[in-house]
């Protein structure tokens, strides 16, 4: 199918464009991380030691070389080594994955849920007032900071309600609050398209000659408006992979557990080039493949693209 | 005297505004007799839209029925709740919207939608649906029902979905089924089908109809009885042959009028131009404001695919100081013609003439000159107007783009042209959303002409125009030909309003020129089967028929359908 | 341009009925007269903080310290007794000068960018398209981080970093306001009747696509105060005891249990102003 050989071939093309800006951002450093971490007079390195130290990391040929070096890494899945650790890049990612996995999976779980039941409740709910009340949520959610939300939750949950404990909680009550610091600003712009894009299909013809035959308002939704409405949503969702993997990070933080979150400050506070750029490059990729799927899904959920994908 | 199956009485309709409510259907009554129909017919803003659809109970956001009865066989609607109006809905009342393309849900197959009449009701088990929507299918003339019921809406043509709409409307075999504008936007051969499916349908089960439309002539061909609205009441009802033919009311006058090609019985034919009436200028230098010959244009469809031609082999000439017409289908390439004249699309082959000095491979600077010489008027004036400047900026736009005049002299200039198309001199600093469509257009065409060109294009300059609208449009363009000499280019797909306004015709069709000449002639005595289908779909009144019914007593009989008998007939009669 | 735009909207073109919706933002509309206020009362606390207290945003009284809210002390007092209102109001023009880089940054070099592509097309379109995917691939937060790394900290560079990361969303925007102007009937009519590239460019198409651009620079406006918020908050802004209010936050993080209105207060000032610039956006996008 040429379509897709032609979508994956822009999907390679962006990475190796993000990988190269990346790399030149990093690499442009005005500090060296090598000399800053063995330089310090206390360590008493001698600068024959040093130049040694460069060369083990690499950081001893010009930039062309280690760009070639690195990219020949990368594609290997060799990260290169931690100044500030010493260790293999790949080693502490593959420590660090899988809580944040968890936390952005379930936070983006989280968000689908909030998001689907403000948008349809603020379409079918009772009351205008409570639509309209709905309605404002989003707006809301999408305007209070992460690391706030997550601190006030904290307050209001674990020390005035004291519903989930702040030391020595297990690992499932300790995922509750992040997961929701996560997940309510990541929903509101999903609400939002999706209420709008709800709004906009319920005023399309073929949903008045659904209703003229019969059909009450919750079925009108459910059958006829909600899968032309999710198609919006979906691709909103997949921009929203980047707010996700950025919220984690923050989320992290405020949480104090370990992840990517925590590496990725500490990577940037040591000036830890190899790490930071493995980490963005790791986020592209999931960013560049999320959205390569959506645009490969949206033919099968609307039937009209479904000729133009294999036309072209 | 039968009880009347629908029975309006006295209805008020209002929408909430900021403001409060503003109401836009008012005292309004109308009856439909069993197996009756009767058209609703207006211009925008008449309210008939919003009758039907308070008869249906679905009033948009804000609507609200604030007085009278809906009277469905005695029974009053107007109160129930949307629950109980579900029971009525498709199994009592059918519904057929206007526009078929966007009337289906994309996502979803045809045979699912077609089902969900019997579904929401809960008539049949699967097998039992599934057999009588493909009869259905089969019923409204689609081929293959077994593969259309698979089939996407996109993978249908406009005509075939609005016959998968017309399935679904009837599939309950309602007694009233309300059509709102069904054919509107469909080509006008595509059109007469369609109204011929809803009739032979409703006679099969003896349904009532609800026709709401804009079209007189529809309303004519169709209805038994109209009903004329405008600004939400009811100017006017009775007997189809007493409302045409003496119609009681200045304003069923006025539209009767302004109908192309409905109050008179013959096609009108323009004064031939100053220059044909006199000899000398005739016979003066070139003839021809505009020759095209062996005009082709094709469009790449990407690689391995057949180029379409939307343009094939196209020749016409207009001459000085007269309307040359093409007229064609959605699709003939009427338009792409156009726009090679006006010089945005290149011709891949063949040449354009404008008096006698070829244009085709003008570039540049001196196709920019050229710009002066021809001008083009858009169909939608809503897009052809920059929202952000003022009347008099648009209209002295082409004077500052060639430098002509300083400021003050092109703001005078601008405001002649104003009075020229006869808007208020007040309107020169409005902008253009501040004005109703008709007078965008004036607007439009005022800019056309602020150079004094000697050719203007007009590619469906009227056609989103209400009727009366439309109709002092056509005066204007008629005047201002008279007066200044103008030749025009008029593209159109109606065919009433070409033969009011042009004095040569081309008819095409994909692609092609099918037959030209004197319009009269054309139109009179069509020599291509094609022409003749076309003229024969115009709806119009079975004149003759209708002419010796209309002193019949004006009540309704609703035994008696109407019978056009063979409406192509009196058609070609009418135009003779 | 923004409230009264709205309406002149034409009554004859609209549908003929518009939903209740559409219909009842006709009128006035308290919220976005709430949101200006806001904005203005901010924006004041930025220009004349003074105006509004008269006690010290960097040292305090350590008598006064982790106090409640209270008359004297509106927000109550943080660890070293300083007065956290007056925190707030000296912390408004490191907030909104940021704030306002960021939004500079991505509003003239992402509209630059997709204003060329709009109307150049071709190949400078897709070499600009490619540019703005690849913004887009990298986490707002994680390129912001980067360029943070490279020019170091403090609110100028955070600011510049969170430009950075809106060039995409500007370039997207304007060039597909421009685009979608070029195709429309007005513009042919103005090439038509004689007008070059240029004065179509500047008389028709950027004034008609330019609206939307505005709309999305005050919702960016928002969006960039959450961010430079999050990067002080993070430590890679201001240094302390500068009052940037991520810096509050985060100070008063250690105050959690006993303390709350070090971290609550603080932060729904933030909301507020990002709640405000949101319904001023929305406002200006509708007048399209």
């Amino acid at each position: 199918m040429p379509y897709l050989a032609r979508r994956v071939g822009q999907a390679l093309v962006v990475l190796a464009l993000a990988f190269t800006v990346t790399f030149v951002l990093l690499q442009a450093l005005p500090g060296d991380a090598i000399l800053i971490k063995f330089e310090s007079p206390e360590l008493g390195l001698s600068p024959e030691q040093i130049a040694d130290i460069r060369a083990s990391y690499g950081a001893d040929v010009p930039a062309w070389q280690q760009y070639l070096h690195t990219v020949s890494g990368f594609l290997v899945g060799d990260f290169g080594y931690s100044v500030q650790y010493g260790t293999p890049v790949h080693e502490l990612l593959a420590a660090a994955l899988p809580e944040t996995l968890a936390l952005a999976g379930l936070g983006f779980l989280v968000a689908v849920l909030i998001a689907v039941s403000v948008a349809f409740l603020s379409t079918l709910a009772p009351f205008a007032w409570l639509r309209q009340a709905l309605r404002s949520l989003p707006g809301v959610f999408v305007s209070v900071p992460v690391f706030w939300l997550g601190i006030v939750l904290i307050q209001v949950f674990s020390f005035q309600l004291k519903l989930v404990p702040v030391i020595g909680a297990d690992p499932v009550q300790s995922l509750i609050l992040p997961v929701l610091t996560l997940a309510i600003p990541i929903s509101a712009p999903l609400a939002q398209v999706l209420a709008r894009s709800i709004d906009d299909v319920a005023l399309s013809p073929f949903v008045a000659v659904v209703r003229a035959k019969g059909a009450g308002p919750a079925r009108v939704l459910w059958r006829d408006v909600a899968r032309n409405a999710l198609l919006p949503t979906i691709t909103i969702a997949g921009v929203l992979i980047g707010e996700l993997i950025g919220g984690a990070v923050v989320t992290e933080t405020v949480f104090g557990r370990a992840g990517v979150g925590r590496l990725t400050e500490q990577a940037v506070a040591n000036q830890d080039v190899a790490v930071l750029q493995a980490i963005v490059i790791l986020a592209a990729v999931v960013f560049v493949v999320v959205n390569l799927a959506v645009d490969l899904v949206y033919p099968v959920l609307d039937p009209r693209l479904k000729r133009k994908a294999v036309a072209a | 005297m039968t009880a009347p199956l629908l029975a309006i009485e006295h209805l008020d309709v209002a929408y909430r505004a900021a403001s409060g409510p503003r109401r836009v259907v008012h005292d309004v009554s109308f009856d439909v007799q069993p197996g009756e129909v009767v058209a609703l017919v207006g211009e925008s803003g008449s309210g008939k839209t919003t009758t039907s659809s308070a008869v249906l109970g679905l009033l948009p956001g804000g609507g609200l029925v604030e007085a009278g009865a809906i009277r469905l066989s005695g029974v009053d609607l107007a109160g129930w709740s949307d629950r109980r109006l579900q029971s009525v809905r498709g199994a009592r009342i059918g519904y057929i919207p206007q526009d078929p393309v966007s009337s289906l849900n994309p996502v979803r197959p045809i045979g699912v939608q077609l089902a969900d009449a019997f579904r929401i009701h809960g008539r049949g088990d699967r097998r039992d649906i599934r057999a009588r929507v493909l009869d259905l299918l089969d019923r409204v003339g689609l081929d293959d029902p077994a593969l259309r019921a698979k089939q996407y809406p996109h993978e249908l043509s406009g005509g075939m979905r609005q016959r998968v709409l017309i399935a679904s409307a009837v599939a309950l075999e309602p007694e009233l089924v309300i059509a709102d504008e069904p054919t509107s936007a469909l080509d006008v051969t595509v059109q007469r089908r369609i109204l011929d499916l809803i009739d032979v349908l409703r006679r099969e089960h003896g349904t009532a109809v609800l026709l709401v439309t804009h079209d007189l002539g529809v309303a004519a061909e169709r209805a038994e009885r109209v009903v004329v609205m405008q600004h939400g009441g009811i100017v006017e009802q009775g007997s189809t042959a007493a409302v045409l033919d003496a119609p009681a009311e200045a304003y069923t006058r006025q539209l009767l009028a302004d109908a192309p090609g409905l109050g008179e019985h013959e096609f009108r034919h323009p004064r031939p131009p100053l220059y044909l009436r006199d000899a000398s200028v005739a016979a003066a230098e070139n003839p021809f404001a505009l020759e095209a010959s062996g005009l082709v244009k094709e469009f790449s469809l990407g690689r391995g695919r057949e180029p379409f031609r939307a343009v094939d082999d196209v020749s016409f000439t207009v001459l000085r100081g007269t309307t040359h017409a093409i007229v064609g289908e959605s699709g003939s390439g009427k338009t792409t013609t156009a726009r090679i004249v006006a010089r945005f699309v290149t011709p891949d082959a063949g040449e354009v003439a404008l008096g006698g000095e070829p244009v085709r491979a003008l570039a540049g600077a001196a196709k920019r000159v050229f710009r002066r010489r021809v001008q083009l008027v858009y169909q939608n004036p809503f897009a052809s107007l920059d929202p952000r400047q003022s009347v008099q900026e648009i209209i002295a736009e082409p004077l500052r783009n060639f430098g002509i005049g300083d400021r003050r002299s092109r703001a005078a200039s601008a405001r002649q042209l104003i009075d020229r198309v006869s808007l208020p001199a007040a309107l020169a600093t409005q902008r253009p959303g501040e004005l109703s469509g008709g007078q965008r257009q004036r607007v439009a065409i005022a800019r056309a002409l602020a150079l004094e060109p000697e050719l203007v294009i007009l590619d469906e300059a009227v056609s989103a125009l209400d009727v009366t609208v439309q109709a002092r449009i056509l005066e204007l363009l008629e005047q201002l030909q008279g007066e200044l000499g103008l030749s025009y280019l008029f593209i159109s797909h109606d065919l009433s309003v070409v033969a009011r306004l042009s004095h040569s015709v081309s008819v095409m069709r994909r692609g092609r020129i099918v037959e030209g000449g004197a319009t009269e002639q054309v139109f009179g005595a069509p020599q291509h089967d094609y022409t003749r289908e076309l003229l024969e779909a115009v709806p119009r009144r079975a004149a003759a028929d209708a002419r010796g019914a209309s002193d019949r007593p004006s009540a309704s009989s609703p035994a008696s359908p109407a019978s056009p008998a063979s409406p192509a007939r009196s058609t070609r009669k009418a135009l003779a | 341009m923004s409230a009264t735009a709205v309406e002149t909207r034409p009554s004859s073109s609209a549908p003929q009925f518009a939903t209740d919706g559409r219909r009842r933002l006709r009128g006035i509309r308290p919220g976005l007269v709430l949101a200006w206020l806001v904005i203005a009362v901010v924006l004041a606390w930025a220009v004349v903080p003074w105006l509004f207290t008269g006690q010290d945003p960097i040292s305090g009284v350590p008598a006064e310290k982790l106090q409640a809210p209270s008359l004297a002390h509106l927000f109550g007092t943080d660890a070293i007794g300083r007065d956290l209102f007056t925190r707030v109001v000296y912390g408004a023009v490191h907030s909104l000068s940021g704030a306002l880089v960021a939004v500079t940054v991505g509003l003239v070099v992402g509209t630059l960018l997709g204003v060329l592509a709009g109307s150049l097309g071709g190949v400078v379109d897709a070499i600009v398209m490619r540019i703005v995917d690849v913004l887009l691939s990298i986490p707002g937060l994680l390129l912001a981080l980067s360029i943070i790394i490279l020019l170091g900290f403090g609110t100028v560079n955070a600011a510049i970093a969170v430009g950075v990361g809106s060039i995409a969303a500007f370039a997207r925007l304007s060039r597909s306001e421009v685009v979608r102007v070029r195709q429309s009937d007005y513009v042919e009519a103005a090439f038509g009747s004689g007008a070059r590239l240029h004065t179509v460019l500047f008389r028709h198409v950027l004034p008609n696509s330019l609206t939307a651009v505005i709309g999305l620079a005050a919702l960016q406006f928002g969006a960039a105060i959450l961010a430079i918020s999050t990067l002080g908050f993070l430590g890679y802004g201001a240094p302390p005891p500068t009052p940037e209010w991520g810096l509050l936050i985060a100070e008063g993080r250690n105050y959690v249990a006993t303390s709350w209105w070090l971290t609550v207060l603080p932060g729904l000032v933030v909301v507020a102003v990002v709640l405000s610039a949101n319904r001023i956006s929305h406002a200006l996008g509708r007048n399209r």
